[in-house]
């Protein structure tokens, strides 16, 4: 059995909104193992958003215990979740939050640059590595609005990669791309994924589970199905069908 | 995070925004440059007038006969004649406070040039008193001691006694008039004054021997006063000191007696003077913290934007591994970057604006080092704490809402 790198018990998450208490998570428990591809699917308002900061330790749950990596996130202050992050989760947004006016280079290297223990030689090299993987060698030093949308989250994808987390967290991360570039980035993904990569994606978009290993649903801030994908389609076959409008 | 990436994260962030952050140091540059133009401007000017009273004589003395009040009974200064010219010789070898001694006795009568008369004064002196007063000979020169020892009947004539006396515009050097009958020889000719701030003609005066005054004009053996000047303008009360004592002895006063004598100083003009450039100072110092102020405010408010439109960008920030202390100090360094910036800019610009000053209107101006490192201080000072409630709004921001922020 592969190393357990989440595990969550029975979290909850209570908002208070206008004096009303709001329940976003009402109880999840599950756990990921490394080398796990899992897409965590729910319509809006079925609390995929608050699990997903959970994870990201960007919140904390109101009760239940979080473990990341072996250590347990619930009672940790501010800056140790800041630091948590930086070690070992990278994310990757919707609308990329590139750095404007930005090379790719140094969009990548920004994580490092909050590591004191990364040395300025270390960051470049690093950062190249990373951008290499996602296939941007030849735009190193292109600025962030010199890209398109697809080179953009591919940069974004380098910069979760670059501190080599132990966790790839994807908020939506094809929600912008047309579907063409949606699958060149789901192959990316599917390629880290054969790399060993831990991979959480969370999406409403149902297609999508069919690329992944794991499909976690949730509704009203419960789990109602957690399956494995027996039958994982491979995004690159979908994407070299798909009819090439450049040509 | 250590502080090189957060000087290269903050000079990365300036540079996205030019024109922005030029604007905002605008601010600053003027609040310095005027800070450091205004105290030169300010200290140039306050050396000006220092120089025009002591032009005017601030270190002045004047030693009158007769003291105060005798036996309750106040004197005419006229009617003493305490002064004799054996003190004026003991105070000339004594007194080291004293640049310059000279006695004055005085007598009124009228000058006579062939057909031309002048009603006027003469001023019995010795040599010292063109230095005492801030007289300067325009031709010719001063009579010596060599003439007061031989009470040669010289004369030295101002502007106006000559327009008088030689309407034909002849130089009267060389000539003789007369005074009430007796013939002087002119042997100089002072520079114009013009009027002193009291309305006086500063021109109209004649100037001989003393001895020659007092022997031949007046056949007195006493002096009317004497005029010094004190080393230096804050030697002053230390001069009077000593003419007080040299002179007590002199005239063999007991320690109970009153003098019988009165010496005067220049003091109210050079207090009028002090108080004027404390003014002065002190209003220039207003206007410079007044518009660091507002360069300071600039600050806030660009920072105070600056952090609301990058809401995102923080957010992204601490979720990659950003602390709160991290984007404190990232927008704390903008702003310190932005005030010393600025700070640097506006002292070129001040002493740039100094120099201009004065090559343009010929004002004296002394640029000062203490302005510059103070400016330099107090915008530094300006951006931390400017900069401080923006930075810390930054810090305090949910990254969570951050993020989602449109």
């Amino acid at each position: 059995m592969a190393k357990e790198i989440i595990r969550l018990d029975n979290i909850r998450r209570t908002f208070i909104v206008g004096g009303e208490e709001v329940h976003a998570l009402r109880g999840v428990s599950f756990a990921i193992h490394e080398g796990e591809f899992v897409t965590i699917m729910g319509t809006s308002g079925s609390g995929k958003s608050t699990l997903l900061n959970i994870l990201g330790c960007l919140d904390t749950p109101t009760s239940g215990e979080y473990y990341l990596d072996g250590v347990a996130v619930r009672t940790m202050g501010r800056n140790d979740r800041a630091m948590l992050r930086n070690r070992k989760i990278g994310f990757v947004f919707q609308n990329y939050n590139l750095l404007a006016k930005t090379t790719a280079l140094e969009n990548v290297e920004l994580p490092l640059l909050y590591n004191s223990a990364v040395s300025a030689r270390e960051r470049a090299r690093r950062a190249e590595e990373a951008l290499v993987l996602v296939g941007l060698k030849e735009r190193l030093y292109h600025k962030s609005n010199q890209m398109s949308g697809g080179q953009m989250q591919r940069v974004a994808i380098a910069r979760a990669l670059v501190n080599d987390p132990v966790l790839l967290l994807a908020d939506e991360a094809t929600g912008n791309l047309d579907t063409r570039t949606s699958y060149s980035i789901l192959v990316l993904f599917q390629e880290l994924f054969a790399r060993g990569r831990t991979i959480i994606f969370v999406t409403h978009n149902p297609e999508i589970a069919e690329f992944s290993s794991r499909n976690i649903v949730l509704r009203d801030g419960r789990i109602i199905s957690d399956e494995v994908n027996p039958n994982i389609r491979s995004a690159k076959e979908v994407f070299d069908a798909l009819p090439n409008d450049d040509n | 995070m250590n502080l090189f990436n957060l000087l290269k994260i903050a000079i990365k962030a300036l540079g996205n925004n030019k024109l922005r952050g030029f604007l905002t140091m605008l601010g600053i540059i003027i609040g310095v440059g005027s800070v450091i133009t205004m105290l030169a401007i300010g200290q140039g000017s306050k050396q000006s007038i220092k120089a025009q009273i002591s032009q005017m004589g601030s270190n002045m003395i004047m030693i009158m006969p007769g003291g105060e009040s005798r036996g309750g009974v106040r004197q005419s200064a006229d009617a003493m004649q305490t002064l004799k010219p054996a003190d004026y010789q003991a105070l000339r070898d004594n007194c080291e406070y004293i640049a310059g001694i000279s006695p004055m006795v005085n007598s009124s009568g009228q000058l006579v040039n062939g057909a031309n008369n002048y009603p006027s004064s003469v001023w019995g002196v010795a040599p010292d008193y063109l230095d005492i007063r801030k007289l300067e000979l325009e031709e010719g020169s001063m009579f010596t001691d060599r003439d007061i020892q031989s009470a040669r009947k010289v004369c030295i004539l101002g502007r106006t006694v000559i327009d008088n006396l030689f309407p034909d515009g002849s130089n009267p050097v060389g000539k003789v008039v007369r005074f009430n009958k007796i013939p002087f020889t002119v042997i100089g000719i002072l520079k114009s004054k013009g009027y002193n701030s009291m309305g006086q003609d500063q021109d109209d005066v004649v100037i001989a021997p003393y001895s020659t005054i007092m022997k031949r004009v007046l056949s007195i053996d006493y002096i009317q006063g004497l005029f010094a000047s004190a080393v230096a303008e804050e030697k002053t009360q230390f001069a009077i000191d000593e003419i007080t004592e040299i002179l007590r002895r002199q005239h063999k006063l007991r320690d109970d007696e009153d003098d019988d004598f009165t010496v005067r100083s220049q003091k109210e003009l050079s207090d009028m003077m002090s108080t004027t450039s404390d003014l002065l100072t002190m209003l220039l110092a207003a206007v410079a913290g007044i518009s660091l102020l507002v360069g300071g405010i600039g600050i806030m408010n660009i920072m105070y934007v600056s952090v609301t439109e990058r809401t995102r960008e923080i957010g992204l920030r601490m979720s990659i591994g950003a602390r709160g202390r991290d984007i404190l100090a990232q927008f704390l360094i903008e702003s310190v970057i932005i005030s010393v910036t600025g700070g640097i800019i506006g002292v070129l610009f001040g002493v740039g604006a100094a120099l201009l000053v004065q090559t343009l209107f010929h004002l004296n101006v002394e640029i000062q080092l203490y302005s510059i490192v103070l400016s330099f201080l107090v915008c530094t000072v300006t951006g931390i704490f400017f900069g401080w409630y923006p930075a810390k709004k930054a810090s305090r921001l949910d990254p969570i809402e951050a993020l989602r922020y449109e």
